[in-house]
């Protein structure tokens, strides 16, 4: 145990309604600890979770705070829901801080104990701001009412080891380690702009900690950067009523239909309970959305060795409750047990890795060309305790390996270390020099727009074809989803606040295949309702999953079975059961647009955010290369006939590519100027005054910003 | 010709539901199926027949994480 450098008593703060209204500020430079309240403001315009996390940043930062700036501050809630137990995926932490990858407001969304037990320690959000001078432990506990910051040094780095010593530690006992969550990153964090957060809870079958993260935009990196090693939070006494809520029994009611319809429904959907998000690997290999080699194409042959039966049959244990929240009967968090290392500094090694999920699977097995379960589940490992956010990675390695392939950089450059599509030894060896902080992994780590440059100005690379292969937009490296014949899927990971992470929207099948939304109207309103719906999670905390990864067995009679309206109608029902307000569906959507338009305006404040910054790399749009095209010569050729009317058998590949590239990049314009119109912005992308006072955001702070590019 | 999802698909004798799920490669289970507007229910696939004409709509529910 560290040195403690600072002790404070405190009194947890009642919690009402979902609410504690207090929040918890700790300056880790000069180790102030204050208390702040929640006001009615706050939760009226920003309900909660990424809403509050998002109002304190702003107030934290300025248009010149960079993400090591000491003013940036991480925050994190949970909402006003987080922590209920009667319905699946309650218990999503949402955190935010200027990102070291896009330089604007990150959010990422996590399971775990720690946001929960955190609101039952009396602190609706807590911010984390300034920079120590060496390694911090924060523990705060909820039922001592004590908050304790720590010396940090003695302890290990990676993850599985440093979160499972201080659970032993500061639980004091088997049967209290349930009662102990720790947030933390890794060894690599701190030599990588992509690092990741860990937020852990105790699995007393497996007798492990376990892990899901907050891994989108460098959280890690910027914890680690003001030395906190760790978080720890401790709470005894988790029970059904805990957040006070005006009306328990309609929570219970709605909760046990819930229930059911993922004990009957389950099986028949989409195995959630077996395999987790991971069930679809094989689906998307099919419908060509799976992404392989660097988002070249949509599948391959090979997807059948990385398929979930493999996974099911050959490591994830089987009929062990996985939820990551009390009462989450859909129990997706997967995990390999007795799993053995064979590379790095813990090889020999028995581990549980919690996974694949789906975009471990498609990122680190397809996207690098690696159809090797046991490979991409040490990859999982060592991503996860060694602090990498995998996507980032996955994305950002497969842009290296193409580069390698396609001869614009070479083991001159890699220290050696044969970056080819399939090679998951130099792929692990990278991951390890993350790790040391040394040789290729070094640059690895700065992700895909910093490598163009680099690639560019000091290895002499193809400015042109980086621009067009490398997969990020905003600085932000695409999620795992091949989306060229999606084009309302290219404004789902473009026209995001963010950056391309799916959890905006997921419109493949609704445009792509069932052909639902046709028109760039449709497509705007898709782009419009989706985005809003699912932002709502994250102001309440709430997991997206229970809401339509089963649906209820007569979804299929209702006018729009993609919204899953019964369960629109549970989370309404919910949170006027927690709150004792009186929203409705349309509320809801409402209560969303506040906040995605703060941040969106809090984007163009950091000097990002205009149309500029939403433009995608040419591959999300279409083929960017000869092969690509050749790949799916038939598909390209009939849309050269069909959509502009032109006879490919004429054309030379040049030519095919160029026409195709024209209509394309055409139709994206014309849909960010539908999507900007249904969201009531400009075409430059800018909230207009009007839009911002009819939502009821016309705030002085805001209309300051905005008014500066109308 | 058939219609699915209103583009335009080629039609043979005896083909049923199933059979064009099984030609489309539409595997993704958590789908719902109509023709003509009829709800066709999963365990009628194999047996309810498309004739020239119908107009079929397999409406993929959403995925993705």
């Amino acid at each position: 145990m560290g040195k403690i450098l600072k002790q404070i008593k405190y009194t947890p703060a009642k919690i009402h309604r979902g609410y504690s209204n207090k929040s918890l500020y700790i300056n880790v430079g000069d180790l102030r600890v204050e208390e702040k309240e929640v006001t009615e403001f706050m939760k009226e315009k920003f309900v909660g979770g990424k809403g509050f996390d998002l109002w304190y940043l702003w107030h934290a930062v300025t248009p010149e705070t960079r993400w090591d700036s000491p003013e940036n501050e991480i925050v994190m809630s949970v909402g006003p829901l987080g922590g209920i137990t009667q319905y699946s995926g309650t218990g999503k932490t949402l955190v935010c801080a200027i990102s070291p990858l896009t330089g604007i407001p990150i959010d990422s969304n996590t399971g775990g104990y720690f946001g929960p037990l955190l609101k039952f320690s009396g602190w609706d959000a807590l911010e984390l701001q300034g920079k120590a001078e060496k390694d911090l432990i924060i523990f705060i506990d909820g039922n001592e009412g004590l908050i304790s910051i720590e010396e940090g040094e003695e302890y290990p780095e990676d993850s599985h080891l440093l979160a499972e010593e201080l659970t032993a530690h500061f639980a004091g006992s088997e049967e209290d380690k349930v009662h102990v969550s720790v947030v933390s990153s890794g060894s690599a964090a701190k030599h990588i702009l992509m690092g990741m957060l860990n937020f852990s809870f105790y699995d007393p079958r497996r007798k492990t900690v376990r892990f899901k993260q907050a891994a989108r935009g460098g959280l890690g990196t910027i914890m680690r950067d003001k030395h906190i090693k760790a978080l720890v939070v401790k709470y005894k006494g988790i029970k059904p009523n805990l957040n006070d809520p005006a009306d328990l029994a309609a929570i219970n009611r709605i909760g046990v239909k819930y229930h059911k319809e993922v004990h009957d429904l389950d099986e028949k959907q989409n195995t959630m309970r077996k395999i987790g998000t991971a069930n679809t690997i094989l689906v998307m290999n099919k419908y060509d959305l799976l992404p392989t080699r660097n988002f070249q194409t949509g599948g391959d042959p090979e997807a059948v060795k990385i398929s979930p039966e493999v996974f099911i049959n050959q490591y994830l244990t089987q009929g062990i409750h996985d939820g990551c929240w009390y009462g989450c009967t859909m129990s997706c968090a997967k995990a390999a047990d007795h799993f053995k290392l064979l590379t790095g500094p813990y090889a020999g090694l028995c581990v549980t890795v919690d996974g694949p999920e789906y975009e471990c699977a498609a990122g680190l097995g397809a996207n690098l060309g690696i159809f090797d379960p046991q490979a991409i589940l040490e990859q999982n490992f060592y991503c996860d305790t060694y602090g990498i956010d995998l996507i980032s990675y996955a994305t950002t390695v497969a842009f290296i390996m193409e580069c390698y392939e396609r001869e614009q950089i070479g083991p001159e450059h890699t220290g050696g270390l044969d970056l080819r599509f399939g090679n998951a030894q130099a792929s692990l060896e990278l991951m390890h020099q993350m790790s040391r902080g040394e040789g290729f992994g070094l640059l690895a780590g700065l992700g895909v727009r910093r490598l163009k440059s680099i690639f560019v100005e000091r290895f002499g690379a193809d400015p042109k074809l980086l621009e067009d292969i490398g997969m990020e937009n905003k600085g932000l490296e695409y999620s795992e989803y091949l989306h060229k014949e999606s084009l309302a899927q290219q404004g789902g990971f473009a026209l995001t606040n963010k950056g391309p992470q799916h959890d905006e929207a997921w419109l493949i099948f609704m445009d792509m295949v069932n052909n639902q939304i046709p028109s760039f109207e449709d497509k705007a309103y898709a782009l419009y309702y989706y985005p809003m719906f699912r932002t709502w999670f994250g102001l309440c905390g709430l997991c997206k999953l229970p809401w339509n990864d089963i649906v209820p067995a007569d979804n299929y009679k209702t006018d729009t079975p993609a919204k899953v309206p019964e369960h629109v109608q549970n989370y309404v029902d919910i949170f006027n059961a927690v709150t004792g307000k009186h929203i409705d569906k349309d509320e809801l959507i409402r209560q969303s647009e506040r906040v995605y338009n703060f941040q969106r305006v809090f984007n163009i404040r950091m000097g990002s955010g205009l149309r500029q910054h939403d433009r995608p790399p040419y591959r999300s749009l279409g083929p960017a290369t000869a092969e690509e095209y050749l790949s799916r010569q038939e598909r390209y050729d009939k849309q050269l006939r069909e959509l502009q009317g032109l006879d490919p058998s004429r054309m030379t590949l040049d030519e095919k590519l160029a026409a195709t590239r024209a209509y394309r990049e055409k139709q994206f314009e014309l849909l960010t100027d539908a999507v900007y119109e249904r969201r009531g912005w400009t075409k430059n992308g800018v909230p207009t005054p009007e839009h911002l006072k009819e939502i009821g955001m016309d705030l002085p702070m805001l209309l300051e910003v905005v008014e500066k590019h109308l | 010709m058939i219609t699915v999802n209103t583009r335009e698909n080629p039609w043979r004798e005896g083909l049923t539901v199933q059979a064009l799920l099984d030609e489309m490669g539409f595997i993704f289970r958590h789908i719902i199926v109509r023709v003509n507007g009829e709800f066709v229910p999963e365990e009628a696939y194999a047996q309810r027949q498309i004739a020239d004409g119908d107009d079929v709509q397999v409406m993929h529910l959403i995925a993705g994480g």
